[in-house]
């Protein structure tokens, strides 16, 4: 049984179809990377999964339910936009969620601490949230998000404002959550992240899925017939080439269709060249996201 | 605790804590101390010296009015000419003087002089002239006890009846509706405090999108609900602190306003429909900001929308005067029926007259009627559109979502 699973899931607004046909499974402690282009239907997605709101069609089952009020104490969920009851301390704003979560108090205060702690923001749990950075508040409202265990966490971009160092923090933290069985779903745009964090991505864009399954695989699929070379020397041509690319530090070679990047080490070797760096080219996400995206992605 | 329960404690605990709560709810009682204390001292300084008497010259020029020349604390002095009267005023033997003229039987008009700046005649100076000329006028004519009736010639007093003739329990008077006013003031006030506060804490929930963390903790029901109850009860402590601060206040006010306060009366059941009136107001228009704060992206927006009920909410002190004239008219059993006004306006009715049963039942079950519909409405309503941000739903889309639920 998947922990989510949704199914051909349709929503449209006015004339413009936000969801179109969207299917896809996230496995018990697998973090799935969610990504696409501005308005390519990701928020919508979460709030349909989130039962924030109903689809036109397609159907979300939750650890094989659908969505229903006991349910709601085993996710936890970090909206894109933001904001803390600005009157409230921080610990006092925990305390208080995490109590709609179900969990008692004291528990939740041990919890509390030790999230804090992780993210450095122990000694700051007594200010008010209205004296907060938004960094700070950033920070408290991811603890808010996973104080209560949650089984199923979504994070829509859980990193957006944070400085390198609560970044790292809260990536430990997600990391974390894998290795307990936790499962997660990764709205972001950071790509980088995406890559480090998540099993499998789901690309979408206008709606609909334009990239599914696990991480490697996924960018396989888009491995080009290249190889990426950093070396001394110099060259004048290389049999089995028809382009060279030069990048920043390093060169890339298009390869002939019939030629394996096997026969241009052998050949570039033969040039009396020393290779320092020799790779078949694969994008990153990043690259891969840009592609499929085009010029819809902002 | 339930969802609900932790919901309402939240709420509740804030909405108290809310510097407007906190002031509203302690500058009822500290106003009417401060009010009482400015009158006592007010008094104090300006209290007319006892026995202190004025001295008023006159000029006789139809030759018969020699006697009664002490009326209370003045004491009326007679000239032989407007020139002496005006010389003795200049002197200051006098504070100032009157002419009667010799055809004062048919004109009834005489002159007063004086160096004071006014804009009419003291009433106290203008009944001491009258009741000298009149005393004057009568003494040769009638015996002397009619004089005094002619003076003050009745004194009425007025009996309610019920309707089977017998002398209603409660009697109409200006001291029944002093209580019944200052509550309908209060409430009002209140209703203001706690929709606005309500649409603040809704407004700051949207702009902050923490409505989404919330709702992915509770149903909308339970968050709603929590929030309405909450607010209802926080107005019920504020008139349960104002009713437990009043009788140490009529205590202190009793020596300040002690003859006005004498005709202060508390209709029957005041007490009991007051609580039941402020309760269910407090809920009505919490349901009401609840749909507001459905369909508004701010809490700015908010409270400009809620100006609509929230005015239709003061019909009834905006009315006042017209109601203090005509107590019985019929518009007014429909504004205590009509669910807006039903809490402010019945509590006045209560002050001039005994409303009749059917009455009470229609306003308490259209008021509790009209909660129920608009908890439930509003539900509907914040469920669809809470998570429109930056745009207000048109009218058609609200009817659209009430006409589909």
């Amino acid at each position: 049984m998947a922990a989510v699973e949704v199914k051909h899931l349709f929503k449209s607004y006015a004339d413009v179809m936000a969801v179109d046909d969207l299917t896809f499974n996230v496995e018990k402690g697998e973090i799935l990377g969610l990504i696409g282009p501005n308005g390519a239907g990701k928020s919508s997605s979460i709030k349909m999964i989130l039962d924030f709101m109903k689809p036109d069609t397609g159907s979300v089952r939750i650890f094989g339910e659908p969505m229903n009020e006991a349910l709601k104490d085993r996710i936890g969920y970090l909206p894109e936009e933001r904001g803390l009851y600005k009157r409230l301390t921080a610990v006092e704003l925990i305390l208080y969620l995490a109590s709609l979560k179900g969990m008692d108090r004291k528990t939740a205060e041990e919890r509390a601490n030790g999230l804090l702690d992780k993210v450095g923001m122990l000694e700051n749990k007594h200010k008010k949230n209205k004296e907060m950075s938004k960094g700070m508040g950033q920070l408290i409202q991811f603890v808010v998000t996973v104080v209560h265990d949650p089984d199923l966490i979504i994070l829509d971009e859980p990193f957006s404002g944070l400085d390198p160092i609560r970044t790292a923090s809260v990536q430990e933290i997600i990391s974390g959550l894998r290795e307990q069985g936790k499962t997660v779903i990764l709205s972001t745009h950071q790509m980088n992240k995406v890559e480090e964090l998540c099993d499998s991505v789901l690309m979408i864009n206008k709606g609909k899925t334009v990239l599914y399954g696990d991480i490697s695989t996924s960018r396989a699929k888009f491995r080009k017939h290249s190889v990426r070379i950093e070396a001394e020397g110099s060259w004048s041509h290389i049999p089995g080439v028809i382009e060279i690319r030069p990048h920043n530090g390093f060169v890339e070679l298009m390869l002939e269709p019939d030629v394996t990047s096997q026969d241009v080490l052998d050949n570039v070797r033969a040039q009396g060249v020393s290779i320092n760096r020799f790779e078949v080219t694969t994008p990153s996400l990043n690259e891969i996201f840009l592609e499929l995206a085009g010029t819809n992605y902002e | 605790m339930n969802k609900i329960g932790l919901m309402f404690k939240h709420e509740f605990i804030q909405a108290i804590k809310k510097t407007g709560y906190i002031v509203l709810t302690l500058a009822i009682p500290v106003l009417a101390l401060i009010i009482i204390g400015v009158v006592q001292l007010f008094s104090t300084l300006f209290e007319p010296a006892v026995n202190e008497l004025t001295r008023v010259g006159y000029v006789d020029q139809v030759g018969i009015f020699n006697e009664y020349p002490d009326q209370e604390l003045i004491q009326f002095i007679p000239y032989h000419s407007e020139k002496n009267a005006n010389a003795a005023l200049v002197e200051g033997e006098i504070d100032e003087f009157f002419l009667i003229p010799a055809d004062f039987s048919s004109t009834v008009s005489i002159q007063r002089y004086t160096m004071a700046r006014e804009l009419e005649t003291p009433v106290v100076k203008k009944y001491a002239i009258s009741s000298f000329l009149i005393k004057n006028l009568l003494k040769d004519e009638v015996p002397p006890g009619i004089i005094d009736t002619v003076l003050s010639p009745i004194d009425m007093s007025v009996i309610r009846l019920d309707q089977d003739g017998s002398v209603a329990d409660s009697q109409s008077n200006i001291g029944n509706i002093i209580i019944p006013g200052v509550y309908a003031f209060l409430l009002s006030m209140a209703l203001m405090f706690g929709n606005n506060s309500l649409i603040s804490g809704l407004g700051e929930e949207k702009e902050s999108r923490l409505i989404e963390v919330l709702t992915s903790s509770v149903s909308v029901s339970q968050m709603l609900i929590g929030k309405v109850l909450a607010l209802g009860a926080a107005g019920l402590l504020q008139v349960v602190l104002w009713l437990i601060s009043a009788p140490l206040i009529l205590d202190l006010a009793s020596s300040t306003f002690g003859g006005l306060l004498a005709n202060i009366q508390i209709p029957p059941n005041f007490m009991v429909f007051g609580v039941v009136y402020f309760v269910l107001g407090y809920l009505l228009f919490a349901v009401l900001s609840v749909m507001i704060g459905g369909i508004v992206s701010t809490a700015a927006d908010g409270h400009n929308l809620s100006m609509f009920y929230i005015m239709a909410g003061y019909i009834p002190l905006w009315t006042f005067g017209a109601f203090i004239a005509i107590p019985e008219h019929p518009i007014w059993v429909v504004l205590s029926i009509f669910p807006i006004t039903a809490p402010t306006m019945t509590m006045l009715r209560m002050g001039v007259s005994v409303i009749p049963g059917w009455q009470l039942v229609a306003s308490l079950g259209v008021l509790i009627l009209s909660i129920a519909i608009g908890q439930f409405m509003s539900v509907k309503i914040f469920r669809t559109f809470m998570l429109m941000y930056g745009k207000r739903p048109r009218a058609r889309e609200i009817f659209q979502v009430l006409k589909t639920s």
